[in-house]
């Protein structure tokens, strides 16, 4: 395959500059609300907090790859002193938990960096961070050409892993039919 | 569709455990808006003025505001409304945090509670599941405490609780509601909801998109309000103290120097100001106190600022505060040292206090005692330092034990009691609740009517868009009125521009009358904004120079609601939720004579003038110079049913209206 050049796109995240605020949740689901900006819930951000006040723990997670399956183990994290939940850091929507899934649909949703047309300058929940929490980073690499996956596929994929392939052809093909 | 709002309440009686969602009628939302606005439509209409603050038939209502949950910037607030066991009159008080925005995303724009629960409950709301659930493991626990065990045994850590201490289940009259880093805190909520045997309400909400009308305009204008608001954090304005030069609630948390706050407020009992109290040795002994237990500064829900902290002192459970209360206990003990005032705040916080009140009460008890009115046997086996008897007494108070069962129902009602001359010492009060402890000098006219008038029972809660203090010159006031874009009309500008320190155009006599009138009710007017959208005062009414402002705001709330609005209509709203309030103490017997100030309040008082100062402001509100409501003023804001039950009631005096 080809060489092509690939803007990564990165966030980086201070921890420690955090207020707990959760304006980035709240901007995210407003974001890829339809229309844009018509409805918030923070339970369809593609970006949590993992949020304890009295422990001091404030960690902003971006909602990453869908796994078919949950680990084989967990993990727990312990960092200056801080004892994170389970799987705190871990970005993936994975069946052992209900964080980056539609809270109607159950179907995974993922960070898209905010996509859109024109671009925007950065990600919203950066610019919502205006404690500098999230700072937006981009630099360009040289990949290989890969196919890009979109929104719906990753949906039917995770739901071909819950119901296999046969009967969610035969569901489609019954709903096409209906029209 | 409903915008901005979810459209439906949830009404719990405690008695009989019924539970139902109920839609609201969106005709109200034009009317009174939501927040405070229909909480006291509510308790006008379900309410009756007969119903004593621990009956059954008392509502306590959580609400949201019209803008809470939507991307408005510090659209937080959950707006608590009953009738408070102190004052006797229907309470407004709130809290900031992360509650109301949950209550929305489950689904509900108020909690209304009414009955009582023959044993202590907590309530569970997980969008459209609500359940009473068994509390008795609970009983006595901390406020703090107590959220943390119900979010681990639901097993919810993203839930969000809002519950009382020892102080409300026991029914003080000063006991607070606390959730998270925010409380609500005057006029005993705490003490009605323990009342009810309800120990705490949990929420979490998942399903519920809170949506608004125009997205694109929407979303603009709330950029605009976070961009104001960053440039005005970075941009303080010249001449003002550190809490009012920037936003916030105010920044107590992120504030070190409080020469302002010691030297001009009053210590003990509302009693001594120390005027050269902030000595560089304090200032450095005090600046590292805060630095050493202040573990992070910390934000409400969807707003940039960070007013509160994560308090941790070693010894003690961590908790969380924000605003006065670190001083509050230091000054009201008599105590130099700024860690006494961290560490009792924690034990006041699990006990659930309002920490205006709280330390007010037992400093009036220690200067009864010291006058012999109180005797040595009320104070058994209490220390004699001024910390230790602040903890015994805080102890007794929460618990109702001995003479603390006296002193829960605040300085008013306990001087009643004590009798032999206690009622002297009880003087710091505005219709029977303790006050900020400020006196002052010379009479100040425009806080004159605040204080008198502001049923909210906190000054700082409606004090905020013009400056407190007039200054020296007039370069100075030509600076500051050059980017005043926030004024309802230019000549607030000039009124400014003319205020003098000195002479003939400074105080009691400058800004005059008429002017006076005007800018109270320009402040109050913003306030009663903010609470029916449920918009935090720390970036609105509270501050000079605001993001939210009379001009911007009827552009935010039509674009959420999709509900026409203009400067005049938004006015017109504030002005009926104002009247509504005042209409629903009136009924309660509020009168003239309750708008009464603490006497030793300024030395020099103008008793003709401040009677010239209240006919005109009562005129301007459109009350009688009983301070009722008139009946002209009531059917012009379609409030023709507050006049008639005016009238059935007797409350007008013949020929009058």
């Amino acid at each position: 395959m080809a060489k092509i050049k690939k803007k990564i796109k990165t966030i980086r995240i201070d921890i420690e500059k955090c207020n707990g605020c959760r304006a980035c949740e709240m901007i995210c689901s407003a974001f890829h609300a339809n229309p844009k900006y018509s409805s918030n819930n923070p339970e369809r951000s593609r970006i949590r907090m993992v949020r304890d006040p009295l422990k001091d723990i404030y960690l902003p997670v971006y909602a990453g790859e869908y796994a078919a399956a949950e680990c084989m183990g967990r993990d727990i994290y312990i960092l200056d002193g801080r004892e994170y939940e389970e799987c705190a850091f871990c970005r993936a929507a994975c069946p052992s938990r209900d964080l980056f899934h539609e809270p109607d649909s159950g179907l995974p949703i993922k960070c898209d960096m905010c996509e859109d047309e024109p671009p925007l300058e950065q990600p919203l929940c950066v610019k919502w961070c205006v404690n500098d929490a999230l700072i937006y980073e981009e630099r360009e690499e040289e990949v290989e050409e890969e196919e890009n996956v979109d929104d719906v596929e990753i949906g039917l994929r995770s739901l071909v892993d819950k119901h296999g392939m046969e009967k969610l052809v035969d569901t489609i093909a019954r709903m096409s039919q209906k029209g | 569709m409903r915008y901005a709002e979810t459209g439906y309440n949830l009404e719990i009686d405690l008695s009989t455990g019924n539970i139902e969602r109920v839609e609201t009628d969106p005709r109200w939302t034009e009317l009174y808006l939501g927040g405070l606005g229909t909480n006291a439509k509510i308790m006008w209409d379900r309410v009756p003025p007969e119903t004593e603050p621990f009956s059954p038939d008392n509502l306590l209502i959580f609400s949201t505001g019209l803008l809470g949950g939507t991307p408005a910037v510090g659209a937080n607030r959950t707006m608590i409304t009953t009738i408070s066991p102190q004052t006797q009159f229907m309470a407004y008080s709130m809290m900031g945090g992360f509650f109301a925005p949950e209550m929305k995303y489950a689904g509900y724009d108020k909690i209304i509670i009414r009955g009582k629960s023959p044993k202590l409950v907590y309530l569970w709301i997980k969008d459209d599941k609500v359940e009473i659930r068994d509390a008795s493991h609970l009983a006595g626990k901390g406020a703090v405490e107590t959220q943390e065990l119900i979010k681990r045994e639901l097993k919810e850590p993203r839930a969000h609780v809002a519950a009382i201490g020892l102080a409300g289940e026991n029914r003080v009259f000063f006991a607070s509601i606390e959730q998270g880093r925010s409380s609500a805190s005057r006029q005993g909520l705490g003490a009605v909801m323990g009342d009810k045997g309800l120990k705490a309400i949990a929420v979490r909400g998942t399903t519920k998109d809170i949506n608004v009308a125009r997205p694109e305009e929407f979303i603009k204008l709330c950029d605009e309000v976070l961009e104001y608001t960053m440039w005005r954090q970075a941009n303080p304005i010249p001449g003002q103290i550190p809490i009012t030069a920037i936003l916030g609630s105010p920044q107590e948390m992120l504030e070190c120097d409080e020469k302002w706050h010691t030297e001009n407020f009053v210590w003990g009992n509302a009693r001594t100001r120390r005027k050269d109290f902030w000595s560089k040795e304090i200032e450095q002994k005090w600046t590292e106190t805060q630095l050493n237990v202040r573990t992070r500064l910390i934000s409400c829900y969807n707003c940039p600022l960070k007013c509160g902290a994560l308090i941790s002192v070693p010894g003690v459970a961590r908790y969380m505060m924000k605003c006065f209360s670190k001083l509050t206990y230091t000054m009201a003990a008599y105590v130099d040292d700024l860690d006494f005032g961290f560490r009792i705040a924690q034990r006041a916080t699990e006990y659930g206090i309002d920490g205006f009140s709280g330390p007010q009460v037992m400093a009036f008890a220690v200067e009864l005692l010291e006058a012999g009115i109180l005797t040595e046997k009320d104070f058994e086996g209490c220390p004699t330092d001024n910390e230790g008897r602040f903890y015994w007494l805080l102890d007794r108070i929460v618990r109702r034990e001995g003479i603390g069962d006296v002193l829960a129902d605040g300085t008013y009602w306990a001087a009643k009691k004590i009798g032999n001359g206690a009622e002297e010492f009880a003087h710091n009060n505005i219709r029977k609740q303790e006050q900020a402890p400020l006196k002052l000098g010379m009479l100040n006219p425009i806080y004159y009517l605040m204080y008198s008038t502001n049923e909210k029972g906190n000054i700082t809660q409606i004090e905020g868009q013009f400056p407190q203090f007039a200054y020296p010159k007039l370069e100075q006031r030509e600076a500051f009125v050059k980017d005043w874009f926030q004024v309802p009309d230019d000549r607030f500008k000039e009124y400014f521009l003319k205020w003098e320190p000195r002479g003939e155009f400074s105080m009691p006599f400058y800004p005059g009358i008429k002017e006076c009138c005007e800018i109270v009710d320009w402040m109050e007017r913003m306030h009663y904004i903010d609470d029916a959208c449920g918009v935090c005062t720390g970036l609105s009414a509270f501050h000079l120079k605001p993001p939210y402002h009379i001009h911007n705001y009827p552009k935010i709330i039509s674009a959420a609601t999709g509900i026409d609005m203009d400067e005049e209509e938004l006015t017109k709203i504030s002005k009926r939720d104002r009247q509504l309030v005042r209409a629903n103490n009136v009924r309660r017997g509020l009168r003239r004579a309750d708008d009464t100030p603490p006497e030793d309040h300024w030395k020099k008082r103008f008793p003709e003038y401040e009677k010239q100062l209240l006919d005109a402001y009562f005129e301007f509100k459109g009350w009688n110079m009983d301070g009722v409501p008139t009946k002209e003023s009531l059917q012009e804001l379609d409030l023709a049913y507050v006049a008639e039950d005016f009238e059935q009631r007797g409350i007008y005096k013949d020929g009058e209206d």
